[in-house]
């Protein structure tokens, strides 16, 4: 009888992996022809790609660019491809996409939301990438006043007293911790810009505007529309949903009683009241709670609507993320000695954000397409400005050319949102 | 309690002072109307090198846990380095800083690297300068034996290693106590003894140790007292040597059977 046992003397050394096999036949036959119902979903599939593209096509290649009204344009495509032909008539875009993009934003002025869009997207690069230099989040700080101030012009003074209140905040919470401790410091850090604000601003801006009348052409919020203005409402919601939605959701699991209460009541009734309400409540109601004599834009009402509906959202989406947190990283956190906030802030908050990405994300996608909903309150967003298009008699009866044209300025942005939270993912992945 | 520990011991440094580390007296604690610690007295010197067994759901970990304040008592008092636990938020962060612990499922923060996970308290708890805290991080995880990992996640470590890493964690914020709550019943035999080498070697420089263990060669090798706890109560306490091999009460004998004799 053989000898059964067997001792390895050398121990093996590393290979490379096998090389995949390439080739373009071989692709096609092992993903989409490897079995019998593999072959009859590929079939099918490529069928139902066909027809849909079949009838979409024609229509959207023979089609006008050159016209003046919807007759010039089904004139035009029976000239060029036939009698009877039905194309699409992009004239309507050509001639009316300045107002689709910028409302009736003044045209000499076109420069100033392109400038704000440009510097948007270097103010969001370092958040969005590490690998940007971390001094261009200085930029990002001041950002939101220049952006406003691009937007909306008038004077200067206006967007850097409403900074000044924040820094004043921030040398608050930097200098008197020493002075009346840290709760003190914390309390003086959120009520200081607000007296600055409601008492002190407004005579040293107009102060200010008489001495040094510095400013541009002010913008009135009627002639903001397009797809700037989604932008703007969506791009300031985003912003500022995240940072409320954080709070709310800490808010809610806190101990402290008052501030639970406040947090919850907050979300269940932003969440259970449906957007349009909310956007009725920022056009008409908004005024009799305000102080008298404020008149708030109608942009900026709205705006604060939006946000606070996504932050409701986005608080529970951030619960979530937390509840999914094991106990022992609260633990580990505390065991080591890290206060709340600390702890929070380095241990719990990011893994949370982590977990939460995707429905963050899709929020603000949902967000950005839910800006649509202001023309309900009479702002001439791109959906708005569609409507008052095909109420133009030249251009009566078209619809298919400017929806398409909206849902694909939308898609751009919410594919590059989402594009984005993949890319997230994969980078902050840290295990196998 | 199979995997024997092959090195000798040195005894040397484990020396136990008078200084009392550890006092807790006449400590009760509920979970709603349970009672899970029951009258508990127990004083640890500095250098003292404590082993905890018992059943399962004996109340071991919570008594642990009660001494950094992780479970909050109800009765008696716990006094820690001279500190009085209490709800006074200053004096739990000051006790946490100084007592490390460390636990079953190592509790690394997966979304940060080794290095960084600890020096993450360091600097943030003590303030300590980010360059001084990676040196300090280095010293330790050279001791526990996985500098190299350093950049990895936990998530890229075995459970050995990142036990060793907890540890490490918890050395660098350079605790005069610590704590240890089944740090290896988690782990597969091969990577136990990894884990109990580095604990031995605390041991050995004089460490204030309490450890929950069903390690019973740790214990008798390296426990100056090991206490027997049941149904929220500490049963017997004794050294290592008597309370092997000669167990007082009938519950001891009872658990000690179980769990060594097979
Ligand atoms: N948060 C809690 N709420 C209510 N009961 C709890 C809680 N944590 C633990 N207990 C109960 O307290 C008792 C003691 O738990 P503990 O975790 O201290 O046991 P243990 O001795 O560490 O057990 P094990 O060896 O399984 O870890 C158990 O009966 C457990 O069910
Ligand atoms: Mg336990």
């Amino acid at each position: 009888m053989a000898n059964q046992s067997y001792v390895r003397t050398e121990m093996l050394g590393e290979k490379p992996p096998p090389s995949s096999q390439v080739g373009i036949f071989k692709w096609v036959m092992e993903n989409l022809f490897s079995s019998i119902p593999n072959i009859i979903m590929s079939v099918l599939s490529i069928w139902a790609v066909y027809y849909v593209l079949s009838g979409f096509m024609p229509w959207f290649f023979q089609s006008s660019w050159d016209a003046t009204s919807l007759s010039g344009c089904r004139e035009h495509i029976a000239q060029k491809y036939g009698e009877g032909v039905e194309g699409a008539c992009w004239a309507v875009i050509r001639e009316r996409w300045p107002q689709l993009v910028f409302g009736f934003y003044p045209r000499e002025l076109y420069w100033r939301p392109v400038a704000a869009l440009i510097l948007l997207f270097v103010a969001i690069s370092p958040i969005l990438f590490t690998s940007v230099p971390r001094k261009i989040l200085l930029f990002s700080m001041v950002y939101p006043f220049l952006g406003f101030f691009l937007l909306w012009g008038g004077s200067i003074w206006l967007p850097l007293s409403a900074m000044a209140g924040f820094v004043i905040g921030y040398f608050a919470l930097g200098m008197l911790p020493k002075m009346i401790g840290s709760l003190g410091a914390t309390i003086a850090a959120g009520v200081l810009p607000i007296i600055y604000w409601l008492l002190i601003s407004g005579p040293v801006i107009s102060g200010l505007n008489s001495i040094a009348p510095i400013g541009i052409e002010s913008i009135d919020s009627d002639q903001m529309g397009g797809f700037m203005l989604s932008i703007t409402i969506g791009v300031t919601g985003i912003a500022l949903s995240l940072p409320i939605g954080v709070l709310l959701a800490l808010g809610r699991q806190s101990p402290l009683l008052i501030v639970k209460t406040i947090c919850v009541t907050f979300i269940e009734f932003i969440r259970g009241v449906p957007l349009i309400t909310l956007l009725f409540v920022a056009s008409v109601l908004l005024n009799y709670f305000l102080p008298p004599g404020t008149n708030f834009d109608l942009v900026l009402r709205v705006m604060i609507m939006v946000t606070f509906f996504a932050a409701a959202y986005m608080a529970e989406v951030i619960r979530g993320g937390l509840a999914a947190l094991p106990k022992g990283q609260y633990e580990a956190a505390d065991a080591l000695g890290l206060d709340y906030w600390k702890a929070t802030r380095l241990i719990i908050m990011p893994q949370a954000l982590k977990i939460s990405i995707p429905n963050i994300v899709s929020n603000f996608i949902g967000l950005f397409k839910d800006t649509t909903l202001v023309s309900i309150v009479g702002l001439l967003d791109p959906m708005g400005l569609s409507r008052a298009i095909l109420a133009d008699q030249n251009w009566n009866g078209i619809v298919w050319e400017l929806y398409a044209f909206i849902a694909i300025l939308f898609w751009v942005f919410t594919f590059g949102m989402s594009r984005y939270s993949m890319y997230l993912e994969r980078k902050l992945k840290t295990s196998h | 309690m199979n995997e024997e520990i092959n090195r000798e011991i040195d005894r040397s440094q484990m020396q136990v002072s008078d200084e009392v580390a550890i006092q807790i007296t006449g400590m009760n604690k509920w979970y709603g109307a349970f009672h899970v610690l029951k009258d508990i007295n127990l004083t640890v010197n500095r250098g003292e090198r404590i082993v905890v067994c018992g059943p399962s759901g004996s109340g071991k970990s919570t008594l642990i846990r009660c001494i950094n304040r992780l479970e909050v008592h109800q009765e008696g008092s716990i006094i820690v380095d001279g500190t009085e636990l209490s709800s006074d938020l200053k004096n739990i962060d000051k006790i946490r800083s100084e007592v490390g612990m460390c636990f079953q499922h190592f509790n690394l923060f997966p979304h940060l690297t080794i290095l960084e996970n600890c020096t993450l308290a360091p600097i943030w708890v003590r303030n300590v300068p980010k360059k001084e805290a990676e040196e300090t991080a280095m010293h330790f995880l050279e001791k526990v034996k996985i500098p190299e990992q350093a950049d990895k996640y936990p998530g890229q470590l075995s459970g050995g290693q990142q036990q060793r890493v907890a540890i490490a964690r918890s050395l660098c914020m350079k605790p005069r106590i610590m704590l240890f709550d089944e740090p290896t019943s988690a782990l597969d035999p091969e990577m136990i003894s990894e884990v109990l080498d580095t604990m031995i070697e605390l041991a050995e420089e004089g460490m204030t140790m309490i450890c929950v263990t069903h390690e019973m060669g740790f214990a008798r090798k390296v426990a100056n007292r090991v206490i027997f706890m049941d149904a929220g109560q500490i049963v017997e306490e004794n050294e290592p040597e008597q309370f092997f091999t000669n167990p007082q009460s009938e519950r001891t004998q009872l658990f000690l059977s179980q769990i060594l004799g097979h």
